[in-house]
């Protein structure tokens, strides 16, 4: 059934499909109506669960821990400072290695206060160990949760569903809603090994030693660099979850086919935009009227930022002659972390392509389709050289700011 | 109250095991024994960083035998929320849900989990031992320190500032249970631990627990200094039922009775040693005025 609606009710649609068990948020613009979604549902009864309206995003991640970690399926959502303000929950929920699933709904952070979309919130925690997934439409972000949940129990591992503050949370677009029961054939109940059991009780994140060290049964346990190493190899690992995941989802569901990163009109051409979110549709328009013009481009849109895809994302851009990363974030000091990330995977690469990284849309400033445009007619006109530099577009600064 | 506990009818199954990692002489391993005995098997515990991580072991041992979940210093009773909503959710109403949290991570970087979990009547048991200071990290200032006291981080003049009343903020919310407690009445504090297991909603304990190595004193005085602590009448118990005050016994007996001098209490211990005369006689005087009252 399609319906006509808006992001974050399509998000607040695939956590209920998912049954979830408890949720805990705190309002802060522009995830509101996702929570208020979510109550309105428990509230009237269309789902069970708990929803606890905590007094802080820390504690909607303590509530999220302690839930999981008790064997329910938990959720939440944030954005910007919101996510800052849980950043060492978020550590501590992927080291409980805790299948949460998390919408961040992407805001711009301050100082100074910005209400708009950028993607600096999520992408400044893109270290801490959480699956990330980005959504470009509606549709995706329904289908991303419902994937998500599946995912994160299966590779014990918090998975965020990222998508564009305004431009996705608060506008309407038909998706389609998937069946209930597909959903609960497709997800099945959370049953985890090990939980908070009155019946089998066992001490969880206990101070773990620099070393291994025996067990009461002589055993050996690992130290703490074993237990971070293993996560590492599941996040690798949970590349190929993904895949089958996805491939799962498309025959029940008839949607799916490119898990990591969403390519168009890319086969033939020499030229690959690359970003992530709702930009990677924009730029869709853009390459249309290039390849109007008989330049072969086409655009790239990441999917999945980490674990970072870079097999997928090296066979997409082997052979291309220039790559020109668009991102709404930045590693400041350095370049953008996308940018950082496909120059690292075009390493290995005999032939690399140059590589340019364009910075925009912070804060929300409007980007409009002519300037992308205009970016990518120059870089496709003189891809000399990889800049290390990012360019910025649609900068409108003062006179003592140039130069 | 139901009938009092005595040494005679206290249940012999143990829920800590001995050989723990606590020092010798802590009060808390006092009141973790006896809490975790009125607590029963059927309980969830929710601990923060503290003495009581060290007191719990050394991965993959420990010392508890109640399942337990070692969450971050600022979310302790956010994290007792989260598992009596996974409880609620898993049909597992019965369970004690049971945040055991330290002075510093309650009074301080605890309080507004604290607050929001009062505030929105969630059905946990919240027990702060009070050791006054962050004892775990090496005796720096908390909150609850009193006025005068020596730690790491007022190393000369004692504390400036007087201790802050977690009760009677906590009480302020209008839950339907706080109650203070000591180390040195163990079995007083057994029965207020098993009074909250049978109330709904918010249920608040303040254990005072004396700590030798932050204190200054010699390992065998904890339960002395620990009732001195009361009998001068500087730290008091009671319970709030219902907003119904009342002074539980080990304090209700001070009343109309001479109290020994607090310079007794700050006499016994080390951390009092920079209090000059004046000032005990000021906190006499405060003491006096609070119990005239």
């Amino acid at each position: 059934m399609h319906i006509i609606e808006s992001g974050n009710v399509a998000a607040a649609t695939g956590v209920k499909l998912s049954r979830v068990q408890v949720i805990a948020a705190y309002p802060i613009t522009p995830q509101t109506p996702l929570t208020e979604k979510l109550s309105e549902f428990v509230e009237s009864e269309q789902l069970t669960a708990q929803y606890i309206p905590v007094e802080s995003e820390h504690s909607a991640m303590a509530v999220c821990i302690a839930a999981s970690t008790a064997g329910t399926r938990a959720f939440t959502a944030t954005s910007a400072n919101g996510l800052l303000y849980m950043n060492e929950q978020l550590h501590w929920a992927v080291g409980a290695r805790l299948p949460i699933v998390t919408c961040v709904v992407n805001r711009g952070i301050g100082a100074p206060w910005t209400v708009w979309n950028d993607q600096q919130d999520s992408m400044a925690q893109r270290d801490v160990g959480w699956i990330q997934l980005y959504a470009s439409d509606h549709q995706q972000i329904i289908d991303s949760v419902i994937k998500a949940f599946r995912l994160a129990q299966t590779v014990s591992i918090p998975v965020m569903v990222c998508y564009d503050g305004y431009l996705l949370s608060h506008t309407y677009m038909p998706f389609d809603l998937p069946e209930q029961s597909e959903v609960d054939a497709f997800l099945p109940p959370f049953v985890p090994k090990h939980f908070l059991d009155p019946e089998n009780p066992g001490n969880f994140n206990t101070v773990t030693l620099p070393d291994v060290r025996p067990g009461v049964d002589g055993t050996m346990r690992p130290g703490y660099i074993e237990i971070r190493h293993n996560l590492h190899q599941d996040l690798r690992a949970a590349l190929d979850s993904y895949a089958e995941i996805d491939r799962e989802f498309e025959q029940r569901f008839g949607r799916g086919g490119s898990p990591f990163v969403e390519q168009y009109r890319c086969d033939d051409a020499r030229f690959v935009a690359v970003a992530v979110g709702s930009l990677s549709y924009q730029l869709r328009d853009v390459i249309d009227t290039m390849r109007e013009d008989g330049i072969a481009i086409g655009v790239m849109g990441v999917q999945m930022y980490r674990p970072f895809p870079d097999q997928a994302v090296a066979s997409a851009l082997a052979g291309k002659e220039c790559v020109i990363v668009f991102e709404k974030a930045l590693s400041y000091g350095n370049q953008g972390p996308l940018y950082s990330d496909i120059k690292s995977t075009l390493y290995r690469m005999d032939d690399r392509p140059i590589i340019h990284n364009y910075i925009l849309g912070l804060g929300g400033r409007e980007i409009k389709t002519q300037q992308l445009l205009d970016a990518l007619t120059e870089s496709c006109a003189r891809p000399a050289a990889i800049e290390d530099t990012p360019r910025w577009i649609g900068l409108k600064l003062q006179e003592e700011h140039h130069g | 109250m139901a009938e009092k506990t005595t040494i005679l009818n206290l249940t012999e199954e143990e829920f800590v095991h001995s050989g723990n990692r606590a020092c010798t002489g802590c009060g808390l391993s006092i009141v973790y024994r006896i809490g975790l005995k009125a607590l029963g098997k059927n309980s969830v515990l929710v601990v923060p960083p503290s003495c009581l991580t060290v007191l719990q072991g050394l991965y993959p041992v420990a010392s508890t035998k109640l399942p337990c979940v070692n969450v971050t210093f600022a979310s302790t009773a956010a994290a007792a929320t989260g598992v009596r909503s996974a409880m609620m959710a898993l049909g597992k109403d019965d369970v004690n849900v049971v945040a055991w949290a330290g002075d510093g991570g309650t009074s301080d970087i605890g309080i507004q989990a604290l607050s929001g979990a009062c505030e929105r009547g969630d059905n946990i048991i919240y027990i702060c031992y009070d050791n006054e200071a962050y004892m775990n990290t090496g005796v720096q200032r908390s909150g609850t320190t009193p006025q005068g006291v020596l730690t790491t981080t007022t190393p000369i003049k004692g504390k400036l500032q007087v201790k802050k009343d977690v009760p009677a903020i906590i009480a302020a919310h209008g839950i339907p249970y706080v109650a203070t407690a000591s180390a040195a009445f163990p079995l007083d504090f057994y029965d207020k631990v098993k009074k909250a297991t049978t109330i709904h909603g918010p249920k608040y304990i303040h254990v005072h627990t004396p700590c030798p190595p932050g204190w200054g004193f010699d390992t065998r005085y904890t339960i002395k200094v620990g009732k001195l602590a009361v009998e001068t009448g500087l730290f008091d118990l009671y319970e709030i039922e219902n907003g119904s005050f009342s002074l539980s016994a080990p304090s209700q007996r001070l009343v109309g009775k001479k109290r020994p001098p607090v310079s007794d209490y700050f006499a016994a211990q080390g951390r009092f040693k920079s209090l000059d005369t004046d000032m005990v006689n000021t906190i006499q005087q405060q003491v006096d005025a609070k119990w005239a009252a």
